[in-house]
C-alpha cells in the first residue's frame, strides 16, 4: 500500500477497491489496513506533506512556534490540507531526530535542525512547486553524533563476522550466543540465546529471522545511527543467527520516519549479495544460506511490539496478538520467528568474533556487554553513547555535559521518570531498564508538561483492541489536558492515578501498560508542578461551561449579564 | 440532640428537576403511604413539592435532569452549595437521558431550525434576556458539580427510591438489589 | 492435585487438555464474565471482562489454557471493581441509551452493568458523533452502540463465509465498516439469515420491526441475572 501510496500521494476509494479486486478479498481489509496507519491516507494530504514530530524533546528546542510560523506563512490550519492540493502541515510522534531537532518529515524525509529562517525556505519551495528530491542536501543532513564509543560501535571488516561463526559451527554459535548471556537490546531485555535456541528447536524447515527497526519509543535514535554507519554488523549479526537458528529468510522491518535510510540498506544488501556475503552458500559454506528484504513501516508505535510487528509485516493492521502461543512458536505466516531489537542483531556480531565469554566480561553479571543511550533534551552534547552496563545515570549526566538537572526520563514515553536522588541508580536491566532513550530536563522545565506530551502519544498510537488502553489513554489524555487548561482539580487526579494502574494490569500489550507510567511517576515526584496547575476547588465542571454558552449566545445575539457562566472561584 | 442521641433530628431534603421529565419526582411519590414514615424522618427545603423557591442548608439534595442551560447550572450550583450529599436520580441526571440526544446536532443549528416565522420563514430565535440560554450539550449532573450517589433508572422505581433513601437517611452504603436496579 | 485439575478461588476445578479457563469453568459451572466471547468462534480477548488472576497475574480466560496446578483468583473484590470500570469505559465510549434501545432487559453490557452494580459511568461521557445505518431491508446497525466485541465480523467472516464486517481505524477512532459499495449493509451481502445477525451481545444489530414486544419484567435480564443465567453465551434475542 506504501509503495502504491508514493505513486498517487493518497490512497482513493478507487484504488482501493483495485488492490481488493486484485488480491481477491474484500475491499474492508484494504481499508482495514489505509485506517490503520498514520502514513497512508485516504483523503489527499497534498503534494507535499509535512509532519512537525512532536516529542518534548522537540518542543524544548521550539518546535511550536516553528509549527505556527508555518502555517502562518503557508495559510493553513493544523491537519488541513491547502485548497490548491498542494500542502498539509500536521504533528507526528517522535520521529528520532532528537539530537538534532526539531524536525519534520516532508513525503516522510527527515529534515533536521529546523529554524525560522530554514522554514521559510521550505515554504518558499513549495510555493514554486520544486520536487523534495531537488532540494537541499543540507535540510536532509542526518548526523551519527556518536559522542562514545566502546566495543559495538567499532568498524567491522565484511564477512569477518560470518567467517567466525562459520568456523564455529551452528550449535556452537548457539552456545557462544548463550554463554555471552546477550539479552534484548529493545526494552524487554529476553535472553537472546534462549529466544534463539527455541527457535531452533521448534519443528518445521521454514522459520524468520525479523529485525525489529520500528524504533519508536519517544527520544530513542541509536538503532537510526546502527543502521546508518554500522549496517556490517546488523545485517552480517541477522545472517549469523539465521544460521544458528536455520533459518533462510531475514526481513528488517524499518520504520517509515527513517525513509531516509532505505536506499543506503538496499544498497548494502545488494553489495552483500555481490560479495557473498548473503544468499547461498554464504563465504562458500555450503548450506549456509540467508536472504534479507526490507520491509518498511507507515506510522505506527504499535508496531515496534513484536507480534504487532508481525501482523504488519504480514500486511495487516498492527494489532498484538494473543500470548500464548510466542513468536518462537508461531511467528510469521505461522512458522517461528525470531523478533529482536536491531542493536541485538549487531551484538551477535561481536560475539562471533570475541566469543561468548569475553563478550560476558563487561558490563554486569546480568546485564553483559554494552547499551546504546540515545542521549537528547538539555545537555551540551545530545547524541549517541556506548556505555558498559552498570554505569550510572550520573555518569552519563557528566558526560554528556547536563547540569542543574530536573529530572531525566529513561526508557522513552513508557520509562522511568528519575529525580536527582536516584542518579546513583545504575543503567541495567536489573535497575534502571531503558532501550536507550534518554531525554535530559534542565532547570527550568515544567514535568508536567513531558507527562501531557507523553499522554497525547499513547492515546494517538493506541491501536485500539483491547477497552483497558482504547478508552483508559483517551481519558488520561482529556484529563491532562483539562489540566493543562487550568480546568483540572484534585478529583481528576484520584481518576489518574486510578487509571494508570488500571491500564498497567488490564492491558493487552506493553502499549496499555505502560501508558499510565510517565503521568505516575510525574504525580509522585512532581506533584506540585500539577498542583500550581488545579484549581483551588476539589471539583471543576468537565467543561468550559462559558465556552459551552458561545453557539448560543451567537444565534441569539445575546450578550447579557445571564448569557455568561463563570467557573467558580 | 442529647448526649444519648434519644431525640432525633429530622433530614433536610432538597429535589429538583433540572432537563428532566419529572418522572422520577411522580416515581418518587409511588412511595404512596410510606411518604408517612418519610414525613417521620425527613423534612423538604427547596423542591417542587413544597414549592419552596431557594435552597437553605440540607443534608440530601435528590437531582432529577440532566443540566441543558444556564439555569440549570445555577439551580444545581446552588444545591452543592447547600446540602451535604447529592445524589444524581435516573438515567438523565447521571448520563444526560433523553434530552442528551441531542448532543450529536449543534445547538445554533437546532434554535436555527426549531424557530423559524411559520409564514416568512425568518429565523425567530427568542432572545429574551429572562429566558435561560442553552448550553452547547446536555450535561450529566457529575460534569457540573460533584455528585456523591447515583440512582439510576428511567425513572427509578418508588422501591428503589424508597430503598436508597431510607439507607441514606440512616447512614447505611444505599445499595439496590439485583431487581430493583435499572437503566430503564 | 490430579493433572487434570486446576484451582478457581482455592477449589478444585477439572479440565480437559485443550480447554481454556473460560471453557473449563463453564464446564464446571463457574462464572465468569465474558462480552467478546462465544464458543461458536475463535476467542478475540479484547473486552477484557474475562480477566482473571492465573497464578497472581492477570490473564483473559477465554485465551488462556487451563494447565495442572494453575491457581486463579476469579471472584475478589478488585476483580469485580475492574469489570465495573470495563463496563463504565464501555459506557462512556459508545452512546448508550438504555431507556430508547430495543435489547434493553436482552443486553449484555447492560446486564453486566446490573451485575457488577454499575451506579452510573463515572467518567466524562465522550458523546461520540455516530450513525445509523437503515439501509437494509430487514435489519439496522447503530453503530452509537457498538463496543468493538467483533463478534459480527468474526461469524461473517468465519461462520457466514461473506466478510460483511471488518475493524478499521486506530484507537478510539477504531469503528466497525461494512463491506459493500456504499459502505452501507443495504447493498452488502448481508442477510437476514446470517449468522451475523443474531451475535450482537448489545443493541447494535438488530432486527426491523420486532423492537419492545417483550414487557418489562418479562425480558432475559429481568428475570435472572447474567451470572445465573444457564448458557450466558447464547445471545438473547431482542425481543
Amino acid at each position: 500500500m506504501r509503495e502504491i501510496q508514493e505513486e498517487s500521494d493518497w490512497i482513493s476509494p478507487e484504488i482501493e477497491r483495485e488492490v481488493a479486486e486484485g488480491l481477491g478479498i474484500p475491499v474492508t481489509r484494504v481499508q482495514s489496513v489505509v485506517q490503520f496507519y498514520s502514513f497512508l491516507y485516504d483523503k489527499p494530504p497534498g503534494r507535499y506533506r509535512i509532519l512537525f514530530s512532536d516529542n518534548i524533546t522537540d518542543r524544548m528546542l521550539g518546535s511550536s512556534a516553528l509549527l505556527e510560523h508555518m502555517l502562518k506563512r503557508l495559510k493553513l490550519r493544523r491537519g488541513q490540507t491547502s485548497p490548491d492540493g498542494a500542502v498539509s502541515v500536521d504533528l507526528t510522534s517522535c520521529t528520532g531526530m532528537c539530537d538534532q531537532g526539531p524536525a519534520i518529515l516532508v513525503n516522510n524525509f527527515a529534515v533536521t535542525r529546523l529554524t525560522p529562517r530554514r522554514i521559510d525556505e521550505i515554504c518558499e519551495l513549495i510555493r514554486i512547486g520544486a520536487p523534495v528530491a531537488e532540494w537541499s542536501s543540507d535540510f536532509f543532513r542526518v548526523d551519527d553524533n556518536i559522542r562514545r564509543s566502546e566495543t559495538l560501535l567499532t568498524h567491522l571488516e565484511p564477512g569477518v563476522a560470518l567467517d567466525a561463526a562459520i568456523a564455529c559451527g551452528r550449535q556452537g554459535m548457539l552456545d557462544e550466543i548463550k554463554r555471552s548471556k546477550l539479552r534484548g537490546r529493545g526494552g524487554a531485555g529476553f535472553p537472546t540465546g534462549t529466544k534463539l535456541e527455541g527457535a531452533r528447536n521448534a519443528p518445521g524447515a521454514e522459520k524468520y529471522i525479523v529485525c525489529n527497526a520500528d524504533e519508536g519509543e519517544p527520544g530513542t535514535f541509536k538503532d537510526r545511527v546502527l543502521l546508518n554507519s554500522y549496517a556490517v554488523r546488523v545485517l552480517e549479526g541477522m545472517a549469523i543467527a539465521g544460521f544458528a537458528v536455520g533459518s533462510t529468510k531475514g526481513f528488517v522491518y524499518l520504520r517509515g520516519e527513517y525513509r531516509h535510510l532505505l536506499d543506503k540498506l538496499q544498497a548494502e544488501i545488494e553489495l552483500m549479495r555481490e560479495e557473498r556475503r548473503l544468499g547461498t552458500a554464504i563465504r562458500g559454506c555450503a548450506g549456509f544460506d540467508f536472504d534479507i528484504e526490507i520491509h518498511m513501516g507507515a506510522g505506527g508505535y504499535i508496531c515496534g511490539e513484536g507480534t504487532a510487528l508481525v501482523e504488519s509485516l504480514e500486511g495487516k493492521p498492527g494489532r498484538p496478538r494473543v500470548r500464548p502461543p510466542s513468536m518462537v512458536q508461531v511467528g510469521y505466516l505461522g512458522k517461528p520467528t525470531i523478533v529482536d531489537n536491531v542493536e541485538t542483531l549487531a551484538h551477535i556480531s561481536e560475539i562471533a568474533v570475541e566469543g561468548g565469554a569475553s563478550f560476558a566480561k563487561r558490563g554486569t553479571h546480568t546485564s553483559t556487554g554494552t547499551k546504546l543511550i540515545s542521549i537528547s533534551g538539555d545537555c551540551e552534547r545530545p547524541g549517541v553513547y556506548e556505555y558498559r552496563f552498570g554505569v550510572t545515570v550520573s555518569r552519563v549526566l557528566e558526560d554528556c555535559g547536563a547540569r542543574a538537572v530536573t529530572a531525566v526520563q529513561i526508557g522513552g514515553a513508557s520509562g522511568v521518570c528519575l529525580t536527582p536522588d536516584e542518579f546513583s541508580r545504575r543503567i541495567a536491566f536489573e535497575d534502571v531498564s531503558t532501550a536507550g532513550a534518554f531525554m535530559i530536563f534542565g532547570p527550568d522545565r515544567d514535568l508536567f508538561d513531558a507527562a501531557h506530551n507523553f499522554a497525547h502519544f499513547f492515546a494517538h498510537e493506541s491501536c485500539g483492541f483491547c477497552t483497558p488502553c482504547r478508552v483508559g489513554t483517551a481519558i488520561q489524555r482529556n484529563i491532562m489536558d483539562k489540566i493543562a487548561e487550568g480546568r483540572g482539580s484534585r478529583y481528576e487526579v484520584n481518576d489518574l492515578m486510578r487509571l494508570a494502574d488500571f491500564m498497567k494490569k488490564n492491558s493487552h500489550c506493553g502499549l496499555g501498560e505502560t501508558a499510565g507510567n510517565a503521568v505516575r511517576d510525574t504525580l509522585n515526584k512532581f506533584r506540585p508542578a500539577f498542583e500550581r496547575r488545579l484549581h483551588a476547588r476539589d471539583f471543576v465542571p468537565a467543561i468550559d461551561l462559558e465556552t459551552a454558552l458561545e453557539p448560543a449566545r451567537r444565534i441569539t445575539g445575546r450578550d447579557d449579564a445571564d448569557a455568561h457562566l463563570v467557573t467558580e472561584a | 440532640m442529647s448526649i444519648n442521641g434519644s431525640r432525633k433530628v429530622k433530614v433536610r431534603l432538597a429535589t429538583t428537576s433540572l432537563a428532566g421529565c419529572f418522572g422520577c419526582h411522580m416515581s418518587f411519590l409511588d412511595i404512596d403511604e410510606r411518604l408517612f414514615e418519610l414525613a417521620e424522618l425527613a423534612e423538604f427545603d427547596r423542591s417542587p413539592l413544597t414549592d419552596i423557591k431557594h435552597c437553605g442548608p440540607c443534608d440530601i439534595a435528590l437531582i432529577e435532569g440532566g443540566v441543558c442551560n444556564t439555569d440549570n447550572v445555577h439551580v444545581v450550583r446552588e444545591l452543592r452549595a447547600n446540602t451535604k450529599i447529592l445524589v444524581g436520580v435516573g438515567a438523565c441526571a447521571i448520563n444526560g437521558g433523553l434530552p442528551a440526544l441531542r448532543n450529536r446536532l449543534k445547538i445554533d443549528d437546532i434554535l436555527d431550525r426549531g424557530y423559524r416565522d411559520p409564514v416568512s420563514g425568518e429565523p425567530c430565535i427568542p432572545n429574551s434576556p429572562e429566558l435561560p440560554l442553552a448550553l452547547d450539550k446536555v450535561y450529566p449532573v457529575n460534569e457540573i458539580v460533584r455528585v456523591d450517589y447515583s440512582l439510576p433508572g428511567c425513572p427509578p422505581s418508588g422501591d428503589a427510591i424508597w430503598k436508597f433513601l431510607k439507607d441514606l437517611i440512616l447512614g447505611r452504603m444505599p445499595r439496590l438489589d439485583y431487581e430493583l436496579l435499572h437503566y430503564d | 492435585m490430579a493433572d487434570n485439575e486446576f484451582t478457581i478461588d482455592e477449589q478444585p476445578v477439572p479440565f480437559k487438555p485443550g480447554q481454556t479457563i473460560l471453557e473449563a469453568a463453564k464446564t464446571a459451572g463457574i462464572y465468569i464474565p465474558h462480552l467478546c466471547y462465544n464458543s461458536e468462534f475463535k476467542a478475540h480477548g479484547g473486552c477484557k471482562m474475562c480477566t482473571v488472576l492465573v497464578n497472581g497475574r492477570t490473564q483473559t480466560a477465554c485465551t488462556h489454557k487451563a494447565a495442572a496446578g494453575q491457581e486463579l483468583d476469579v471472584n475478589t473484590p478488585e476483580l469485580d471493581a475492574t469489570r465495573r470500570s470495563l463496563v463504565q469505559m464501555l459506557f462512556i465510549e459508545g452512546n448508550h441509551f438504555c431507556p430508547g434501545c430495543e435489547k434493553s432487559g436482552n443486553c449484555q453490557l447492560q446486564a453486566l452493568g446490573y451485575e457488577y452494580e454499575m451506579m452510573s459511568p463515572h467518567f466524562v461521557e465522550l458523546y461520540p458523533h455516530r450513525e445509523v445505518d437503515a439501509s437494509h431491508l430487514d435489519v439496522v446497525i447503530d453503530f452509537n452502540r457498538c463496543i468493538l466485541c467483533e463478534l459480527c465480523v468474526r461469524a461473517s467472516r468465519d461462520v457466514d463465509h461473506k466478510e460483511v464486517f471488518a475493524i478499521a481505524g486506530r484507537g478510539l477512532d477504531a469503528r466497525l465498516i461494512i463491506n459493500s459499495p456504499t459502505g452501507k449493509l443495504g447493498d452488502s451481502a448481508f442477510a437476514i439469515t446470517d449468522r451475523a445477525a443474531r451475535v450482537c451481545p448489545v443493541g447494535a444489530i438488530f432486527v426491523k420491526g420486532i423492537g419492545f414486544k417483550t414487557p418489562i419484567g418479562e425480558r432475559t435480564y429481568d428475570c435472572e441475572s447474567i451470572s445465573a443465567e444457564a448458557d450466558s453465551c447464547e445471545v438473547p434475542e431482542t425481543t
